[in-house]
């Protein structure tokens, strides 16, 4: 029987996480952080006309933190810079497939926070 | 020697939970039925204030309330009955310190010392403390194996430090501090500075005597010695207490209030206003009598056996795949060991080992600093207490097996 959390794409993407890694000129960097438990995640984009031409996460952070970056960036890679804002957090949990507590949600909401970061404001953050 | 299968019976928990591994004792321990019987029993049977009522269940209520507070003496050994004030937990007692201390002791260009490996309750007061009244805010700094560097003491401490606040044993690490000794160096350094020591996670562990280790202030919490919630701890010397200005204002703290002015009690309940939380304070006298019935000779015995035998296995099991923290001989700690499996995240571990009722810590445990200092953001903490048998470890181990297992790592 599958582990309610750890399923297998979640394990998938944990192990071989998609889009992990820096790009030479990004656009736009930021940064998220859960000082509570050492998850840090690292986004970099480019974009051209309106659209996420690529995006890479780097970083450190549990399975949860990890498989939602690499689910995320998956997703919006290609797509319109207005399809950031639709996201939210039953998005997110519906992309893991899973269920979440409140201290885990974090983990898996650490990744949105830093697309919205990066996208959303003027500048990303540092 | 202590039988954890017979005690178990006497925690209610086990009977509803009766799969439970609770390795989660430096959080909060379990309560046995007395103490619970002991709660109840004032809210059946005598539910009254304290110190008002004439009649007969509040004078009961009063009693046993003051009772508790005898029983806490003798469990420290204070001198006096009325140098013991009850609180809402350990890190009430120290904020109350740092707000009358940070009164009546502390002025700018004073220094205060507390050491790297404090839970933030021991941490954040002094810290802030010395922040808003210009104070050089000290830190004694820890060796490898995760030893307080005693022999920097004495770089560290001036005519100007004026409070050394130290925990006995860290709720990470698990090491004892050789307070006794730290107390003595440091007095010898300066005879006027003010000790305080944090004893939250050494008071179920071995027995404790205050006029022994010198120390000026000790505190504590009831629900680490199965004792419930909301009941805290603070000893000090009557000498330096009388001498504090209260901390809370209202009821029962005072002896006379005029529209002009008000005269505060005496010690103890000078620093006791309102109605304070008696039915746990009551219940927290069985917990003193269940732990006394025990004795500390065979919890020590036990907390080593659990220790020295939780070390080996890990190390045996998973060699270099696991780092364990702290002191490697089991004598220089009480049960708490804290590691990290390498290549899995503590949130992942202690969420995979709930699939099997195993219930161990997860994060900095309330100790940023000192992770920092061990460059690690987190850590995997599991901690025991009477109620602990060797299979609760061996269950552990397996459940981490079985991660390692899971996650290919």
């Amino acid at each position: 029987m599958e582990d309610p959390l750890y399923k297998e794409l979640i394990l998938f993407h944990w192990k071989n996480p998609q889009n992990y890694g820096k790009l030479k000129n990004p656009d736009k960097v930021s940064f998220a952080r859960n000082l509570a438990c050492g998850d840090e995640i690292k986004m970099e984009v480019k974009i051209k006309t309106k659209k996420i031409k690529e995006i890479k996460f780097s970083g450190k952070g549990c399975i949860i933190s990890q498989a939602s970056a690499s689910l995320l960036t998956e997703y919006l890679k290609g797509k319109d810079i207005s399809e950031v804002k639709k996201i939210d957090k039953d998005f997110v949990l519906k992309l893991l497939g899973i269920q979440l507590g409140p201290t885990r949600l974090k983990c898996a909401l650490l990744a949105l926070e830093a697309i919205r970061r990066l996208i959303l404001t003027k500048n990303g953050v540092s | 020697m202590l039988n954890p299968r017979k005690i178990k019976k006497d925690f209610p928990i086990f009977k509803y939970q009766p799969d439970l591994v609770y390795l989660d004792s430096a959080a909060t321990s379990l309560k046995p039925k007395v103490v619970l019987e002991k709660i109840e029993e004032y809210y059946q049977r005598y539910c009254a204030n304290v110190f008002r009522g004439i009649y007969k269940i509040s004078e009961r209520a009063t009693e046993e309330y003051e009772k508790t507070r005898d029983k806490v003496a003798n469990f420290i050994g204070a001198r006096e009955t009325k140098e013991i004030i009850f609180t809402r937990n350990t890190t009430e007692s120290i904020n109350l310190l740092a707000y009358t201390l940070g009164q009546k002791v502390i002025s700018k260009g004073d220094e205060i010392l507390v050491s790297i490996m404090e839970h933030h309750s021991n941490f954040v007061p002094w810290q802030q403390l010395a922040k808003n009244k210009g104070v050089q805010f000290k830190i004694l700094d820890i060796d490898e194996e995760g030893k307080l560097k005693i022999w920097e003491l004495k770089n560290l401490i001036s005519k100007r430090t004026k409070i050394l606040a130290l925990t006995f044993v860290s709720n990470v690490l698990g090491t004892i501090n050789p307070i006794k000794k730290i107390i003595k160096m440091a007095k010898e350094l300066n005879p006027k500075l003010i000790t305080i020591v944090d004893a939250a996670q050494a008071v179920g562990h071995f027995p404790i005597n205050v006029q022994d280790l010198g120390c000026d202030f000790l505190v504590f919490s009831s629900h680490k010695i199965l004792g419930p919630t909301g009941v805290g701890v603070l000893w000090g010397k009557r000498e330096i207490l009388e001498n504090l200005p209260p901390f809370n204002f209202g009821g029962e703290m005072v002896e006379k209030v005029t529209i002009k002015k008000t005269i505060f009690k005496e010690l103890p309940h000078r620093f006791e206003a309102g109605t304070p939380n008696v039915a746990d304070v009551i219940g927290f006298q069985a917990a003193l009598d269940y732990l006394s019935k025990i004795g500390f000779k065979e919890i020590k015995e036990h907390d080593n056996n659990l220790t020295s035998f939780g070390l080996q296995l890990l190390k045996e099991k998973f060699q270099n795949k696991i780092k364990v923290l702290g002191p490697e001989n089991p004598k220089d700690k009480i049960g708490i060991i804290s590691f990290n499996l390498l290549k899995a995240h503590p949130h992942d571990v202690s969420q995979i080992l709930d699939r099997d009722q195993i219930c161990i810590r997860a994060g900095h445990h309330c100790a940023l600093p000192l992770h920092q200092r061990l460059k690690l953001t987190a850590s995997c903490r599991a901690s025991f207490y009477i109620y602990n048998q060797r299979e609760d470890i061996e269950k552990l181990v397996l459940g981490l097996e079985k991660i390692v297992k899971f996650l290919k790592i």
